[in-house]
């Protein structure tokens, strides 16, 4: 009997599992798919060894040296406060990639959960949601977001960690609208299936069609959209920092540009400072849309031939 | 177009309006909360007190947000912490200059990555398909700054081609001519780093779009009876892409004015962005929301336009 949970768990990873491979080896299946998971599996393990690869700490070692070009010291140079500017770098993609990740995540909860509650039930409820989408599409996105983490700024302080958590949570609270309208759309073209009527007709709760029926489809039409939007949430998150609202004590590749941007490194072109922040920015930006695009192909196979 | 069309968008709008009205009085002073701000500078009592007062903070919340109601209405914004100008004054001041950058990028952009989607759409799988697609992708994960650091890079600091920054020369002509030529060699990066940045999703959109219309019958009858290739995109398969285009023209200037407000601060450029990203490293509420209830009321203005003028292009809307 005790062991009974842990097969089924198991077998629940293997499940899981094989779930996983089969969508890597289709998303490897492509060409776009092929070079973004590269560049994403090259970044992620840099991010996640960052700790141990970073050969300082840039937030703290600030060597005697302002501004000097690559050396076999510093290979990519040190910053304005004499930092070594690789550890910067590697750094920079732990706090980019997490800020971009969690955000997305949120705004994938939030678009999912008002676009099913919107296209199932309809009516007013619609009605409101789809009003409040609209606001949230239209909204200019960067001066919106200005006031509201700074506002929060001295309040997000004492949360933990600090105002890393408050962009995560400006940021994923005003992407969802996109996210939220094409889940509807999908749900109003769900709900006139016959297994959802057949369903219905038999007895079914809203509840139990929504987890059974509704959501099974939806979610990997959510999958796609979220890995799309992790390229724009951390494309948001290097403008704010950039703007100023990054947090010192965990600098992302935006605050880096900050800083190079400040610290005169532009005007006396000292190009180690920004390009390898911005370079990184890009390429992951890149490979998060190149994956996405890939799994939407998987998705919905009618975009295979437009998008050719 | 039907009056209750326009009336029904109006209402809309000025809901909107009122919320950001609303919202931009309970973000700074509910949940943030200024006088937190004030107690934790390095000021005397009497000197906190007498600023207390004087930005209407001793009150209690509702008359505060009496009185903010009643002076936004009038137009008075506040004054600025910093330069002790009136807000208002600030910002009508450097609206011009964002509305030229804005305008001139937006209007460029959109016709020249317009066209080169409709050039990617007409030979698709060509070399000149792949180029563009491909580069727009890549333009399309660029942050707007960045585009404005490296070209800052290259063609000022470089070349030496054209000035870092600011709008016209500290000390140089302020009239005629040779003031013209100065702003305008200003302008210029800003201005082409800006439509660069927006390029690339409007020829991902025109391209797809003129992808689908291509397949339609219309499209090989035309191209069937026998009329050159040229004429049928011009005459048949643009004018049907346009709408999608419209709509992201309209959708865009949210985002347009997001990326002028980073581009702007980059380049010195004396515009509303420039003025609000200032605002934020001096802690300048008033100039902040300032920024922020002017931008949001050019968004909301400018969507309400563009529903009119989509409802005067697409019959569908106007009975809807």
């Amino acid at each position: 009997m005790a062991a009974e949970p842990a097969i089924s768990a198991a077998g629940g990873t293997a499940r899981a599992l094989a779930a996983t491979r089969r969508t890597l080896s289709l998303i490897w299946s492509s060409r776009r798919g092929r070079i973004g998971l590269s560049i994403l599996v090259v970044f992620t393990l840099a991010a996640l060894l960052s700790p141990v690869l970073a050969p300082e700490d840039p937030t703290r070692d600030f060597g005697s040296e302002i501004l000097a070009p690559p050396s076999s010291d510093h290979l990519l140079g040190t910053d304005g406060n004499g930092a070594d500017v690789l550890s910067g770098v590697l750094i920079g993609a732990r706090v980019s990639m997490a800020v971009g990740f969690a955000a997305a995540i949120i705004s994938g909860v939030i678009g999912a959960f008002v676009g099913v509650v919107s296209g199932y039930y309809g009516g007013w409820i619609d009605r409101t949601l789809t009003a409040i989408d609209d606001w949230f599409l239209v909204i200019p996105f960067l001066p919106f977001a200005i006031v509201v983490a700074t506002a929060l700024g001295r309040v997000a302080d004492d949360w933990p960690g600090g105002r890393v958590t408050l962009l995560i949570i400006v940021i994923g609270m005003l992407s969802w609208a996109g996210t939220s309208r094409l889940v509807r759309s999908q749900v109003l073209s769900l709900k006139e299936r016959q297994f959802v009527e057949r369903a219905k007709a038999l007895g079914a709760s809203p509840g139990w069609i929504v987890r059974k029926h509704i959501l099974p489809n939806v979610m990997p039409l959510v999958f796609a959209n979220t890995v799309l939007i992790v390229s724009a949430t951390i494309l948001a998150e290097s403008t704010l920092a950039f703007v100023g609202l990054g947090d010192p004590l965990r600098p992302s590749w935006g605050t880096m540009l900050e800083k190079a941007n400040d610290s005169g490194a532009v005007a006396t072109g000292a190009w180690w400072f920004f390009l390898p922040p911005g370079i990184g920015i890009v390429l992951v930006v890149l490979g998060f849309t190149l994956v996405g695009y890939a799994i939407e192909e998987i998705v919905n196979p009618r975009l295979r031939e437009r998008r050719g | 177009m039907s009056w209750r069309h326009v009336g029904s968008r109006a209402l809309v709008a000025l809901g909107t309006l009122a919320f950001v009205l609303v919202f931009n009085f309970f973000l700074f002073r509910a949940v943030g909360d200024p006088k937190k701000d004030l107690i934790r500078s390095r000021l005397t009592p009497a000197a906190k007190e007498a600023l207390l007062k004087e930005r209407g903070l001793d009150r209690d919340k509702l008359t505060q947000f009496r009185i903010y109601l009643s002076q936004t209405l009038r137009g008075d914004l506040g004054t600025s912490f910093t330069s002790r100008k009136p807000v208002l004054d600030e910002v009508l001041g450097a609206l011009p200059n964002t509305l030229m950058l804005v305008g001139v990028a937006t209007l460029l952009s959109a016709f020249i990555g317009g066209w080169m989607g409709v050039i990617a759409a007409s030979r698709r799988g060509s070399a000149w398909d792949t180029a563009l697609t491909q580069g727009s992708l890549v333009f399309w994960s660029m942050p707007f700054f960045f585009i404005a650091i490296i070209f800052i890079w290259i063609f000022a600091v470089k070349l030496g081609a054209f000035p870092t920054g600011l709008k016209s020369t500290p000390g140089g002509p302020t009239s005629g001519f040779a003031y013209y030529r100065d702003v305008f060699e200003h302008a210029l990066l800003p201005v082409t780093t800006l439509t660069i940045s927006l390029l690339a999703q409007y020829t991902v959109v025109m391209r797809a779009t003129v992808s689908d219309v291509m397949n339609e019958d219309y499209i090989t009858t035309g191209r069937a009876i026998g009329l050159p290739a040229r004429l049928v995109m011009r005459r048949h398969a643009v004018p049907n892409a346009l709408l999608p285009f419209v709509t992201l023209f309209a959708l865009n200037i949210g985002f347009v004015l997001s990326g002028a407000f980073v581009i702007e601060s980059v380049f010195s450029w004396p515009g509303i962005g420039d003025l609000g990203i200032e605002a934020i490293g001096n802690k300048d509420y008033p100039v902040l929301q300032g920024t922020f209830l002017v931008a949001s009321a050019a968004v909301i203005v400018a969507n309400f336009a563009t529903d009119l003028v989509y409802g005067l292009l697409d019959p569908r809307v106007r009975t809807a």
